[in-house]
């Protein structure tokens, strides 16, 4: 029945395919047999429904005999369904009276009995009409759009995304949980494989960011949740207590210079210290101290006090305080990066437990003209020029019975770097890499790596190291060389690992509040892995750089600039449009059990405590009808997929 | 010879978009299940199941994605719990929990499809014919969604 409650009148349009349906399935047959099944009002066959013609016959018989809904039996819904759906509507039908019966992919391509496969054919034609005949004609839910974005972490991929997005015209929320923004690149000495110095490139994107109108940049700022839907997001955001104003805060190092407590510091990957107040590079943007309230000694003036005492500008605030507030924007970004392996889950090479035993970032920081170092190639443990470094790819990655079991795809690059740089730091030193099998697939990589072992004379050994540990003053890595079969033992002073990327800590708590879903291992998923490789399958939620998996410098940026094209997409739209297959509520069946609420993915139900009855936020819903399973009085029932019409087509496919 | 007819409920994303691409591959396996695509795994309920047992299924298979891989996040976690008391439920009422499977397909995996159809319906071959169907044909009042 239709929304008149009268009878449809259904057409049945049956394809050939050419010999691809006809070839196995008695089409004439199939169209024979419905002629006459309940609404069914005509019912024809031909040899290309998709072509031109075909569409034609089929808007001309749409007209002719004043059908309400068709099915075409052809080829899977998720090829042609679209197509036959501007048919109908073209003859003034709404789009939601076509179904589409598949009995090419799903019969006639996987059947060879001719018999059977005709049988089949009409069984799944007759569930579709039993569909159809209960179908609702319906029009896409409307919403409007918050044209400003929030990106979430603020490295080289949420810089990008924020300054194309404010490029395009629109307001940017850049929120970093560090006090700087620059992220891993602002730590790297120099990129390959042009050996551009990071800082020398990165910066001035910083500064960029930082002077950009349409950017607000957020650091020690972090996203604490996130409600709402595409184009309408409200977004939680907590401001960690900074005790310093960055208005005020002339970076003049008088707090630092006084400051009693050392610790750690992070920008240098523990290999020197800084004090509890702190600048945490000299690029740092925003250009201020931060006091790290974790190893403040405390902030009543009476235990210590001594950097708000010298603070000229009256910078310093004990009173800060952490804040959460709203803002509102219409798509986030989602640019959380990447955090390295730990080193502790490789006990055989020492875990932790050696000093010279470093992993590469923290070789990135030696190399570095800023870092501990000055730039000059000092061990860590005495400080003596290494003489004979050792570099081991793969430590972590490629290793699915013990570690990760994906490639991290940069390593190759840097490993080849790293040994490239120390030779020209230290020219009469050795350089030795074990690989598994260099990649070096990206525009002039190759080039590049041939260079690192033809003029600066590393050499490669294809082999995994087995153990590496302290005898003495040396490092001995033990290893093998699979190209002569032989063993190898051999002294380092220096051993690099190039350790596995892994998804930052915390960054799947986040996700799980996002309903944005991750792979196997951890990393972004997106919604699909050809053509849509920028868009989670979450509406509004795009990816850039790492977080969805290990990139360089150049992809992440591309991915970056891709995420806000499709940003840009979805703000160029004056209203968006929500699918409305969704799961409503009948409130006179609705007891207010409340069980579809708790099981809702997407918080779209609630329930109305004064009417007792569950209300549905129809522009969350998916549509993926888990409430409607549950619903113990039927209240629920998917539009165009109620349990009515799954009854039907049960019956019409069991019994058909 | 006894022909099993096997009621498939198929997840659009994963399960169906396999099946399609068993088609596509031109694999052959047994005709006996015909499919009916839901927007996810989780909208299958009870009911459906025993309803098609009632009307002469032999055997009754729902698709889903792969654990992590669900589009709607987490829907078939609740298919699989739900499952579990499915065949628990089907048992009590003297089905055999060996006519109802659920399996993780996805997309890319045409040839687990053709797999669980051909085993499923060996399977369903081996238990023989429900004829839930004749024996509650004299009863037909005593059911609703007639």
């Amino acid at each position: 029945m239709n929304g008149n409650g009268k009878k449809k009148r259904i057409g049945v349009f049956v394809c050939h395919c050419g010999v691809n349906i006809a070839g196995v399935v008695d089409v004439e047959r199939v169209a024979k047999a419905l002629e006459g099944y309940s609404g069914v009002s005509f019912s024809t066959h031909y040899i290309y429904m998709c072509s031109e013609p075909g569409q034609n016959m089929i808007l001309e018989t749409i007209r002719e005999e004043k059908l309400d809904s068709i099915i075409v039996a052809a080829c899977s819904p998720t090829l042609h369904e679209k197509t036959f759906q501007s048919v109908i509507e073209l003859a003034g039908l709404n789009p939601y009276q076509v179904e589409i019966a598949n009995i090419r992919e799903q019969d006639s391509w996987v059947h060879s009995d001719k018999e059977k496969a005709t049988l089949k054919a009409i069984k799944i034609v007759k569930s579709m009409v039993e569909k159809v005949l209960q179908n609702e004609s319906l029009e896409p839910i409307r919403v409007g759009v918050t044209r400003r974005a929030l990106v979430i972490g603020a490295g080289i991929s949420g810089i990008q995304s924020a300054l194309d997005i404010a490029d395009h015209g629109y307001e940017v929320l850049l929120v970093e949980k560090n006090p700087s923004i620059g992220g891993h690149m602002i730590q790297l000495s120099e990129t390959f494989p042009t050996l551009d110095c990071s800082q020398c490139i990165m910066t001035p994107k910083m500064v960029e960011a930082s002077r950009h109108p349409n950017i607000r940049i957020l650091t020690y700022h972090e996203v604490e949740s996130i409600s709402g839907y595409v184009g309408n997001f409200k977004v939680k955001i907590r401001k960690k207590p900074r005790f310093v104003d960055p208005d005020k805060c002339t970076m003049c190092a008088d707090c630092e210079d006084v400051c009693p407590q050392i610790v750690s510091d992070e920008f240098n990957m523990g290999l020197s210290f800084r004090k509890a107040i702190y600048l945490p590079f000299p690029q740092a943007v925003p250009g201020t101290y931060t006091l790290d309230i974790e190893n403040c000694l405390g902030l009543l003036p009476i235990r210590c006090g001594k950097c708000k005492e010298v603070c000229e500008p009256d910078a310093i605030n004990y009173d800060d305080q952490e804040t959460v507030f709203e803002e509102e924007v219409g798509a986030v970004v989602v640019s959380t990066g990447y955090d390295l392996y730990d080193l502790n889950h490789l006990g055989e090479f020492g875990g932790e437990k050696y000093e010279d035993v470093i992993n590469g970032l923290e070789f990135e920081r030696i190399l570095s003209a800023s870092g501990p170092t000055g730039g000059e190639v000092r061990r860590p443990s005495d400080g003596k020029v290494p003489k004979n470094v050792v570099f081991i790819q793969c430590c972590g990655s490629r290793d699915p019975e013990n570690h990760n079991p994906y490639c991290s795809k940069i390593c190759c690059m840097y490993t080849s770097k790293h040994a490239m740089l120390y030779k020209h730091h230290v020219p009469d030193g050795n350089a030795t890499v074990f690989y598994i099998d260099v990649r070096t697939g990206g525009k002039n990589f190759e080039e590049f790596y041939q260079r690192t072992i033809d003029e600066d004379q590393v050499l490669y050994v294809r082999g995994k190291v087995s153990k590496v540990y302290k005898e003495g003053d040396k490092i001995i890595v033990w290893g093998v060389d699979t190209l002569t079969g032989r063993k190898i033992e051999m002294e380092a002073d220096l051993v690099v690992l190039a350790m596995s990327m892994v998804q930052t800590d915390g960054v799947n708590e986040l996700l799980k509040k996002l309903r944005i879903s991750s792979d196997a291992n951890g990393w972004l998923s997106e919604a699909h892995p050809k053509l849509r490789p920028v868009e989670s399958l979450n509406a509004g939620f795009y990816l850039a750089g790492c977080a969805h998996g290990p990139k360089d410098i150049p992809e992440t940026v591309s991915q970056a600039s891709a995420a806000v094209a499709k940003v840009g997409d979805l703000f160029a739209q004056e209203q968006l449009l929500h699918e409305p297959t969704v799961v409503p509520v009948d409130e006179d069946l609705c007891s207010g059990c409340g069980i579809c609420v708790t099981i809702c993915p997407y918080s779209a139900r609630e329930l109305d405590k004064e009417k007792g009855v569950v209300k549905v936020n129809e522009v969350l819903c998916e549509g993926c009808g888990a409430c409607a399973a549950a619903c113990p009085s039927g209240a629920a029932q998917q539009r165009n997929q109620t349990d009515d019409q799954i009854f039907s087509m049960v019956r019409a496919i069991l019994r058909g | 010879m006894f022909e099993p007819q096997i009621m498939c409920f198929l997840c659009k994303w994963c399960t169906y978009a396999g099946a399609d691409l068993a088609g596509t591959s031109r694999m052959k396996y047994d005709p006996s299940g015909i499919n009916l695509r839901v927007m996810c795994s989780s909208r299958i309920d009870l009911q459906h199941i025993l309803y098609a047992f009632r009307q002469g299924a032999d055997g009754v298979f729902i698709g889903g994605c792969h654990p992590g891989d669900c589009h709607y996040v987490e829907g078939n976690y609740k298919t699989l719990r739900r499952s579990i008391l499915f065949a628990k439920m089907l048992e009590d009422l003297g089905i055999s929990r060996k006519r109802f499977r659920l399996e993780w397909i996805s997309a890319a995996e045409g040839r687990k499809f053709v797999q669980a159809m051909n085993d499923f319906t060996a399977q369903i071959a081996e238990l023989g014919p429900l004829n839930l169907d004749k024996m509650t044909l004299n009863n037909q009042k005593d059911f609703s969604h007639e």
